[in-house]
């Protein structure tokens, strides 16, 4: 398949560079990436993959758009309130790129569903909110050799991280399991600041792309926080898989996917 | 003789501006398998500065580059690397 007059305009400014050309963007529009989340996080994901023209994206949210969400989900608007989160997302990215092919999960994401609903895709993004999703889908990827990006974010403070099968620890390498239910404070008790989620977002967006064409050096096996107080970024290099882990160890002790309780602040109230 | 080079392929970029005429030349050699020739007509002025220089940076082989008769110019470039 060749890019036509109008997609090499349109992605001129990547053909121009040396790691990506005609050959990475020929690979973006024939790659498809499933976002998990149409949030804080997966917004900005969605719109810059769909403006690198990644020609597949599906994505998964149950939610629909609350006033509360708008400080930080760039891609919904007031005119979205109430609307589904991922016809919302779908749309915003639409109006960018109709290059792009946008498959929606209006759906809660489970042990029931998440298996089959990976399969179909290249890459993972890691754009929820709670834990019990976080090691649901680090879990359902490490058995079915899916490459993910995790992320996270919470007041100033903003994490994350890529796991490659075969390549480097996965998230349940570094942090076990779920945290006890009030170690970590609830989304709506801390509050998070709505630049935090452009900022971390746009850099599983940065995986996302450099996974698909191949370039560069990925955050396998680091673990890259950004402290938006003191405007400081810090990678911390993990230990390599002990062999010991629960899901992507030598004998694996974890050969289902179960639900995880979510925290308090998940609950519908 | 730059006239003796044989082409593989062939493009005429002197209807294009700048960034678009390096986008098109590097479109068309990415399709172009390493040793083959790209046989480019071109606008003198800021092409004529650019495309070349650019090919170079990225490890290309630029092979010659002649003026026309008409104000154009044809460059011919060697591909290097995958």
């Amino acid at each position: 398949m060749a890019l036509n007059d109008e997609q090499i305009e349109r992605y001129s400014r990547h053909i121009l560079l040396k790691e990506i050309g005609a050959k990475g963007q020929k690979k973006l529009l024939n790659a498809k990436v499933l976002i998990i989340g149409a949030g804080g996080l997966g917004c900005p994901v969605g719109l810059y993959l769909a403006a690198a023209g990644v020609g597949t994206i599906g994505v998964a949210d149950a939610d629909t758009v609350d006033l509360s969400n708008l400080q930080r989900q760039i891609a919904h608007s007031t005119a979205d309130i109430g609307k589904p989160k991922v016809q919302s997302l779908k749309e915003s990215m639409e109006a960018i790129n109709s290059d792009v092919t946008v498959n929606t999960y209006e759906k809660f994401i489970d042990s029931s569903n998440i298996r089959a609903l990976i399969r179909d895709y290249d890459f993972i993004v890691d754009g929820t909110d709670n834990f019990a999703t976080k090691f649901l889908i680090n879990d359902a990827c490490v058995m079915e050799k899916k490459p993910f990006s995790h992320a996270g974010i919470l007041r100033f403070q903003g994490q994350l991280m890529t796991y490659i099968p075969g390549q480097g620890p996965c998230y349940r390498c570094v942090f076990k399991d779920m945290p006890p239910k009030d170690a970590i404070p609830t989304c709506r008790q801390a509050g998070v600041i709505g630049a935090m989620a452009g900022v971390i977002g746009s850099l599983q967006a940065m995986e996302t792309v450099k996974f698909i064409t191949g370039t560069g050096k990925l955050l396998v096996g680091e673990l890259l926080t950004y402290d938006g107080i003191n405007q400081s970024f810090r990678k911390i290099k993990l230990p390599p898989c002990d062999g010991k882990c629960a899901i992507c160890g030598e004998h694996p002790s974890i050969t289902e996917l179960k639900d995880y309780e979510q925290p308090a602040c998940e609950l519908k109230l | 003789m730059a006239e003796e080079i044989k082409a593989d392929e062939k493009i005429d970029i002197t209807n294009l501006v700048c960034p678009n005429t390096f986008v098109k030349t590097k479109v068309v050699l990415d399709e172009l398998d390493e040793g083959q020739i790209l046989e480019v007509r071109l606008n003198g002025g800021e092409p004529v500065q650019n495309v070349p220089r650019s090919l170079k940076e990225e490890g290309h082989k630029v092979l010659s580059l002649n003026e026309n008769d008409d104000g154009t110019f044809t460059l011919f470039v060697e591909k290097v690397g995958d």
